[in-house]
């Protein structure tokens, strides 16, 4: 198979604070083909949007990229020209974020924001670029988008205010789309109108997604991988039907088990002992062993992110959950 | 919009109904400008002619209706001292200090917004640190002293510069200003620079702490990630973001500033309406501090309306019925 669109390996960003080296991220692999959905799983503190960050290069201080590649369609992002790195955000990488009400300027009109968009990577007239605006909106889904041009942030729904934000990162057509936590601040029917979109979008455009979540529910029905994350590394990935129906990590097992799915109604959620530990003071050895039912002395080595033979899903465990004995 | 104006017209008026009336007790307590007024040796007969005469005789509010009555017709009466009409004594004083005043506080904008939006935008870097601690000397080195040593350094010590007076002035709209002759404007530059020198650390760090809090914000890092250039990112988005404080400052500054330039047109002897205030009380000419001060109160009223009105321009969440 030729080179994919993306290949993090090694990916490590640490956070330099006073009360210590926070290693948010800390040797993150992963690989992304050219129209192909990769659902990021992970708690709070995990370290995914860190890892969208750190592909765009958008590490505010005092974090640093201090480890590792990530190769973009055969160029390395890591140590990049800052100048370089704005020409791919946004024409080829785009970003989407959690909550459209902080992202887009609330004294800007929807039309103005775009216009600046555009502009920052073409030469482009205003009606020009109202034009394309107009049709992007009405790509994503939004109804009278000549309205919605002149209309400021405030007076749009949240659902609308993200198919806007939505519409401005596919503003150039980017390859690739890091989606992170876009639908966690809105209610629960909008969520499932904008999966559905972009869904729709990613397979009619070919964009490729990252889309970073907490929520496992939401990327079984979207993505075609999946990579969890605990404590600034991936513990498990693989193609998303075999990590979710075969999970082998026990974080990942923990993950699905804290689900409503099938269960009778009334039943106890399970749900993983502990919480994440702090990244200043992370286990010598395995990160999740303090939480892991499954934790033994051999534990207190870092296991290697390895696929057994003949399984396309990887998992970072001495002892994964359905290995021959 | 038009209901939000009527409403704050409306205010504006009970404001300066309210305004007046504490004035115009407010000077009376002052004293009896009749002692000022009369020559030791007048004798009882032309005292009570003269109170007749100025009205002093009847009650205050009896005053204060004969007062607000001509104020409506225009007639801000007469100068005991100078004997000529106070709205004309005003008006001939007003472009000096409206000069000075526009001069200092435009100047301080327009050079400490964007020192502040930098400052803001690298907070460890050198300049930054350099130009915070410039704005400190700006807040805590008082006004008359600067004053005295711009004059000692620039006017007596260089020679550049003059260290006083208006200087030649030139018509526009029937109005002397000095800024229109070069004359004028080097007569016009240290007073100015000495009374933007406050204004000036004010909006350096409103526009720090306003680019700080915004810079961190999800709206620059979405914008950043759509690949704008940062330039466009601080004119465009952040520029606006943080302007309503910067307005709010500007127009209240404007507005004191005009009212009270007394320390730094004392120093340089400018001919501005804060010497004649000062000089209108120790004579107690009453007519004049009434209207000065009902004029202040009015200056104050539009420059905050004018600001209130930006606002909405500003950010359209201010705006209502619309949407």
């Amino acid at each position: 198979m030729s080179e994919p669109l993306l290949r993090v390996s090694g990916l490590a960003t640490h956070f330099f604070t006073r009360a210590g080296v926070a290693k948010a991220v800390d040797g993150v692999d992963l690989s992304l083909a050219r129209g192909r959905i990769l659902g990021l799983v992970g708690e709070s503190g995990s370290g995914k949007s860190v890892t969208g960050f750190s592909i765009l290069g958008l590490v505010d201080a005092p974090g640093r990229i201090v480890g590792g590649s990530v190769r973009f369609d055969g160029t390395e992002l890591v140590g990049l020209d800052a100048e370089s790195l704005r020409q791919l955000r946004g024409r080829r990488i785009a970003m989407v974020f959690q909550d459209p009400m902080m992202t887009l300027n609330p004294v800007l009109t929807v039309g103005e924001q775009m216009i600046l968009a555009l502009r920052a990577h073409q030469r482009i007239g205003r009606t020009e670029a109202l034009a394309r605006g107009r049709d992007l909106l009405g790509t994503v889904g939004i109804p009278s988008p000549d309205e919605r041009l002149r209309a400021y942030p405030h007076q749009l729904s949240g659902g609308m205010r993200q198919r806007v934000a939505i519409a401005i990162a596919m503003l150039h057509r980017p390859d690739l789309i890091i989606a992170d936590e876009p639908t966690t601040a809105l209610d629960v029917s909008i969520q499932g109108q904008i999966l559905h979109e972009m869904r729709r979008l990613a397979r009619e455009t070919g964009v490729a997604l990252i889309w970073i979540t907490h929520d496992l529910a939401v990327v079984s029905n979207l993505a075609d991988d999946i990579a969890v994350m605990y404590a600034g590394r991936i513990v498990e990935s693989g193609p998303a039907r075999d990590v979710l129906d075969r999970p082998r990590h026990p974080y990942t097992r923990g993950l699905l088990d804290s689900v409503p799915g099938d269960m009778p109604p009334g039943a106890r959620l399970a749900q993983i002992p502990g919480s994440t530990p702090s990244l200043l003071h992370l286990p010598q050895g395995c990160s999740f062993r303090e939480r892991c039912a499954r934790a033994a002395t051999g534990c207190a080595t870092m296991p290697e992110l390895i696929a057994a033979p003949g399984s396309p899903v990887a998992v970072r465990c001495h002892d994964p959950i359905g290995a021959a004995p | 919009m038009l209901g939000f104006v009527i409403q704050r017209l409306l205010q504006a008026v009970l404001v300066m109904i309210a305004m007046s009336i504490l004035v115009f007790v407010g000077v009376y307590a002052i004293g009896n400008p009749i002692d000022v007024l009369l020559s030791p040796d007048a004798d009882q007969r032309i005292r009570a002619e003269t109170i007749a005469r100025y009205g002093l005789d009847r009650p205050l509010w009896e005053q204060y209706l004969v007062f607000a009555g001509r104020l409506l017709q225009g007639d801000f009466g007469r100068s005991f001292i100078f004997g000529i009409s106070v709205f004309d004594l005003v008006m001939s004083r007003l472009p000096a200090t409206l000069e000075l005043t526009l001069a200092a506080t435009l100047g301080a904008t327009l050079i400490g917004v964007p020192l502040g939006m930098y400052a803001g935008y690298r907070p460890n870097g050198a300049l930054s640190k350099g130009i915070m601690a410039a704005s400190v000397l700006g807040f805590s080195v008082p006004t008359f002293w600067i004053g005295i040593v711009l004059i000692f350094t620039f006017a007596v010590n260089l020679a550049w510069l003059p260290a006083g007076q208006r200087g030649a002035t030139a018509a526009l709209f029937g109005v002397e200003w000095s800024f229109l002759t070069v004359d004028g404007l080097r007569h016009l530059l240290l007073p100015a620079l000495n009374l933007s020198l406050f204004k000036l650390a004010l909006m350096i760090r409103l526009a720090r702490a306003g680019t700080r809090e915004v810079m961190l914000g999800e709206t620059v890092r979405f914008a950043r990630a759509a690949g704008l250039r940062e330039g466009t990112i601080l004119r465009r988005h952040v520029l606006k973001l943080i302007a309503i404080p910067l307005v709010t400052v500007f127009g209240l500054e404007l507005a004191s500033t005009l009212a009270f330039a007394v320390v730094t047109e004392t120093i340089f002897s400018w001919p501005g309406v804060g010497k004649l205030i000062i000089d209108s009380i120790s004579t107690l000419d009453r007519p004049v501090m009434v209207s000065y001060l009902v004029l202040v109160a009015f200056l104050f009223i539009t420059i905050n309306l004018i600001v209130d009105l930006s606002y909405a321009l500003l950010d359209p969440r201010i705006r209502r019925g619309r949407g």
